[in-house]
């Protein structure tokens, strides 16, 4: 174990955060709110604990598999710790646990919330509530990356723990400018859904705050009633935009390469977009009743749909009184997710998609014992190797699943309410049914709870390892 | 630059290591070997495409049709040859091809042209060059190439009691009457390149441009002692030791081979007439001792272990006071071998991926400049060698140079001529056709006018 080089890059890591903090103070001074103390307080200590963890210089400019993992693990406990000051600060979030889920589940576009009242919350700490999901998206690591030559050496381990899906693959020969190219996409599309948010009549604060939540497909709503209150127009625009951000980022980069071809092997993307279009038809006939014609059901059966599926967790009704078909629908596209390589959680569609073929070919050899035959997506062979990765991913998701389900079932609430508690967090969605339900928030749980159900949402933003291998001895170990 | 390296064997690796230091080159890398790709890709900042070279869909995925440079260094010559017409034909980028069959060395040179190949490099003919090199000029402290192989800069030091001590430049042609060209001088880390009114000092560290019988007297006339090595034992006979003992029959040193295998001597031994070829085991230090191992004036280790390589040398070191070299292909441990004390060791794929890299820098270098044909570095990276082709007639061409009015810190170090190597002196002039190389220091030569003042 590198220690050095640990604590090194858990340095620039604070101090970019005290970078990002001054984000909201600028908006705490447009504002004239007092909280801007509470951000000033939070950067000093940020450089405080930063600074001397930045000089330790590393001997070795080599990182290893092991050090890439601790390192994006500890780097997104330290953020959601930091991130938290802010909120206890300006007494927003007065308790200490509160404020480190809040975090956490900015940070790992969750959007689940232990507050009850969000328009009392003063606007600048909104904003840095919105925009932990914005950095969250698409890893904090990732940006560093783009920026600066982190790790000297091959900093791939650090992008391939931060980055989402079964297998990583750089867009360029280059790390750095496969970082680039990522975050290029990213603040693009951002930017393009802003000016359509202010087109359609959104204040800039308005607009701003659920940019970060969609493009970071992270939930976080500065009303009560989450986008209820919007027009269709807004809706849509949000509806449209979750499920952009739910789509594998480098099929992007082949759309600017031209290489639409390419684009259009993508097996994942195809299902993903499948899998909205058929289960908003579902939905939209199964809820047609609760609206006024079809087209409201559907607009607003597309935006559950789209807002779950890319775990974004943003609603414009109580889907809890949805009808149970349309209810168990929602909770299965929870586990599902996004696609890999997006700023979306979940088990993600391509995994499932190997997951089928894997049964596919289970039964096949069922019948003809001596098939060979190899798993393929979009046209290329899966490595042995990933396939087994992908299915113990599994394993340690279930795992972990049924463990945090015990552990929180402590508080005697009603199964589906832990239960969904549990998928929203793992799967870093937001609301989940019953008592946790869109309308209603996770304070109803003690903070033995509620840290088991953070440690879910990092657990589920970095795939499960990164977080389990902190608690392996061996790690440790010089 | 965008580079594309096919094929991740050992030779593969060191030059995706050399090229990576380097750290402003896109690196793509080929192989249809997965968990070789992803130790890479893990090792290094390259992207990985797995698959079969000559598949033409895999090229284009590792991105061809932009590339600069693609080199092939699969374990098959014809493999590497295909790859490379390939990428000449989908893309258009620079080819270099790793050849090891001897069969090809000469004739490659029939179509080399035809598949656009910009360059082919042989491990085993760079160690065999190298060695040979080294044994030439014992004396000297670094021997480095240009000019495609034909004109070499040796570095030697001047003592206390030279000759040369405090003579000047100008002085010297008269004095010793010699072929040679004083190209570089460092002192106290700094390099000059001397005019007429240099003088040196003892401790310069003195690089001269010549061919190798004018260095010879040359050395024998500053009274260096040119302790030429006359005899020379070479164990193992493959082909790195068949193209060594070819250059060293060929510079008239008694070669001897000892070689395990049967066959193999025989072949050798209708190949290379005028070398003794003994057949036995090269680890039994009675037969070394029976072939004269204790008055050899050089050993050197070629088989293909590298432990049998580190103990011969270690038994021979102990035996003779003569030139030891060991071949030796892991360069992992390289700094607990050097602690061993063996003379020269001799890293075939590290010469392999040197070459390939100075062929990669001067593209590189040429790409703001379409004069310049190549452009090394030497005198340990401080100055640099820049070939240059004389397309058109210019200020430089036809004049003797003395007219010439060169800026400081140039030199012409030599002119090639239809395959002829000229060293310029003050009547020798440019024609339309020549290469000339240029030594400079200065940095961000364009066109072969730049030399000249104003």
């Amino acid at each position: 174990m590198d220690f050095k080089r640990i604590f090194h890059t858990l340095g620039v890591v604070l101090c970019f955060e005290a970078m990002l903090l001054i984000l909201p103070s600028i908006c705490a001074i447009i504002y004239d709110e007092v909280a801007i103390y509470s951000f000033i307080a939070s950067i000093v200590l940020c450089l405080v604990c930063g600074i001397p963890l930045y000089l330790i210089k590393p001997k070795k400019n080599e990182m290893y598999s092991k050090e890439g993992f601790v390192v994006v693990a500890l780097s997104w406990i330290l953020m959601s710790l930091f991130g938290a000051l802010p909120f206890v600060f300006s007494e927003a979030i007065p308790n200490f646990i509160h404020a480190f889920f809040e975090t956490a589940s900015g940070f790992t576009t969750t959007g689940a919330s232990i507050l009850k009242d969000v328009e009392v919350i003063p606007k600048s700490v909104l904003f840095w509530r919105s925009f932990t999901h914005w950095i969250g998206g698409m890893g904090v690591l990732v940006f560093l990356m783009a920026i600066l030559s982190l790790s000297g050496g091959s900093n791939l381990h650090l992008m391939r723990a931060e980055s989402t899906g079964p297998a990583v693959n750089k867009l360029v020969p280059k790390v750095k400018s496969s970082a680039k190219i990522l975050y290029g996409i990213y603040i693009g599309l951002s930017l393009i859904l802003l000016v359509l948010l202010l087109a359609g009549g959104m204040s800039f604060f308005e607009a701003i705050t659920h940019m970060f939540g969609t493009a970071g497909t992270g939930g976080f709503g500065i009303k009560n009633s989450s986008l209820a209150d919007y027009s269709p127009y807004l809706q849509i625009v949000i509806t449209v935009f979750m499920a952009l951000f739910g789509i594998d980022f480098s099929v992007y980069y082949l759309l600017l390469l031209g290489k639409f071809k390419l684009m259009l092997k993508s097996d994942e993307v195809k299902a993903y977009i499948g899998i909205i279009l058929v289960s908003t038809l579902i939905i939209s006939i199964n809820c047609v009743n609760l609206f006024e014609n079809i087209w409201a059901s559907l607009r607003h059966s597309a935006f559950q749909v789209s807002s779950i599926m890319t775990t974004t967790g943003f609603s414009t009704v109580d889907f809890d009184k949805f009808p149970e078909l349309s209810k168990t629908i929602l909770v299965l596209l929870m586990f599902i997710g996004a696609c890999a390589g997006s700023t979306g959680g979940g088990i993600k569609v391509s995994r499932i998609l190997i997951y089928l073929k894997s049964i596919k070919k289970e039964i096949s050899i069922a019948a003809h014992p001596k098939l060979t035959k190899k798993i393929q997506m979009s046209g290329r062979i899966v490595e042995h190797e990933t396939v087994r990765s992908v299915n113990v991913f599994m394993a340690a998701y279930i795992v972990v699943f049924v463990l945090s389900l015990l552990a929180i079932s402590i508080d005697n609430l009603d199964f589906t309410t832990n239960f969904t508690a549990v998928a929203a967090t793992l799967n870093n969605i937001g609301p989940g049914l019953a008592k946790v339900g869109p309308t209603s928030n996770f304070s109803v749980y003690s903070d033995f709870s509620i840290l088991v159900l953070t440690f879910d949402m990092l657990i589920g933003r970095l795939e499960v390892f990164p977080i389990l291998i902190l608690f392996s001895p061996y790690t440790w170990k010089k | 630059m965008n580079i594309i390296i096919v094929g991740c064997g050992k030779t593969g690796q060191k030059i995706i290591e050399k090229l990576c230091e380097e750290k402003e080159h896109n690196i793509t890398v080929v192989d249809i070997r997965n968990h070789i790709l992803n130790e890479i890709v893990n090792k290094h900042d390259v992207m990985g495409v797995s698959g079969d070279c000559i598949n033409a869909e895999i090229l284009e995925e590792a991105g061809v049709k932009d590339a600069d440079i693609l080199i092939a260094t699969t374990g098959s010559d014809e493999i590497n040859f295909t790859t490379c017409l390939l990428a000449k034909k989908i893309g258009d980028c620079q080819t270099i091809a790793r050849v090891r069959k001897p069969q090809y060395t000469k004739t490659i040179n029939l179509f080399k042209d035809d598949i656009g190949l910009a360059l082919a490099i042989n491990s085993d003919i760079a160690a065999a060059r190298e060695i040979a090199r080294i044994l030439k000029f014992p004396t000297a402290i670094q021997i480095d190439t240009f000019a495609k192989g034909r004109i070499e800069i040796l570095k030697f030091k001047i003592n206390d009691d030279s000759v040369l001590q405090g003579l000047k430049l100008s002085e010297m042609g008269a004095k010793l009457n010699c072929d040679v060209l004083v190209c570089g001088v460092e002192r106290g880390g700094e390099v000059y390149i001397p005019d007429g009114n240099f003088e040196f000092h003892p401790g310069d560290l003195i690089s001269i441009v010549s061919t190798y019988n004018n260095a010879n007297v040359f050395f024998k006339k500053i009274g260096i002692k040119s302790s030429r090595v006359k005899n020379s034992i070479i164990i193992g006979g493959g082909v790195t030791g068949y193209y060594l003992a070819n250059m060293l029959i060929q510079a008239g040193i008694d070669v001897k081979i000892i070689e395990e295998k049967k066959e193999r001597c025989e072949e050798l031994s209708c190949l290379l007439p005028k070398a003794t070829i003994i057949n036995g085991d090269g680890t039994d230090n009675a037969l070394l001792l029976e072939e004269g191992i204790e008055s050899a004036d050089s050993v050197i280790a070629l088989t293909n272990i590298d432990e049998e390589n580190i103990i011969l040398s270690l038994f021979a070191k102990s035996k003779t006071g003569g030139k030891l070299i060991t071949k030796i292909n892991r360069v992992e441990y390289d700094e607990i071998i050097r602690k061993l004390d063996l003379d020269t060791i001799i890293h075939p794929k590290t010469i392999t991926a040197e070459d390939v890299l100075r062929f990669v820098r001067a593209k590189n270098n040429s790409f703001t400049s379409n004069n310049i044909e190549t452009m090394h570095y030497i005198l340990g990276g401080k100055a640099e060698a820049l070939e240059f082709h004389i397309k058109e007639k210019s200020a430089v061409v036809g004049k003797p140079l003395y007219q010439l009015n060169i800026r400081k810190n140039n030199i012409i170090s030599c002119i090639n001529r239809d395959g002829k190597v000229i060293i310029p002196k003050g009547q020798d002039s440019i024609h339309v056709g020549d290469s000339v190389v240029v030594v400079t220091t200065l940095s961000g030569l364009k066109d072969i006018n730049d030399i000249l003042e104003g």
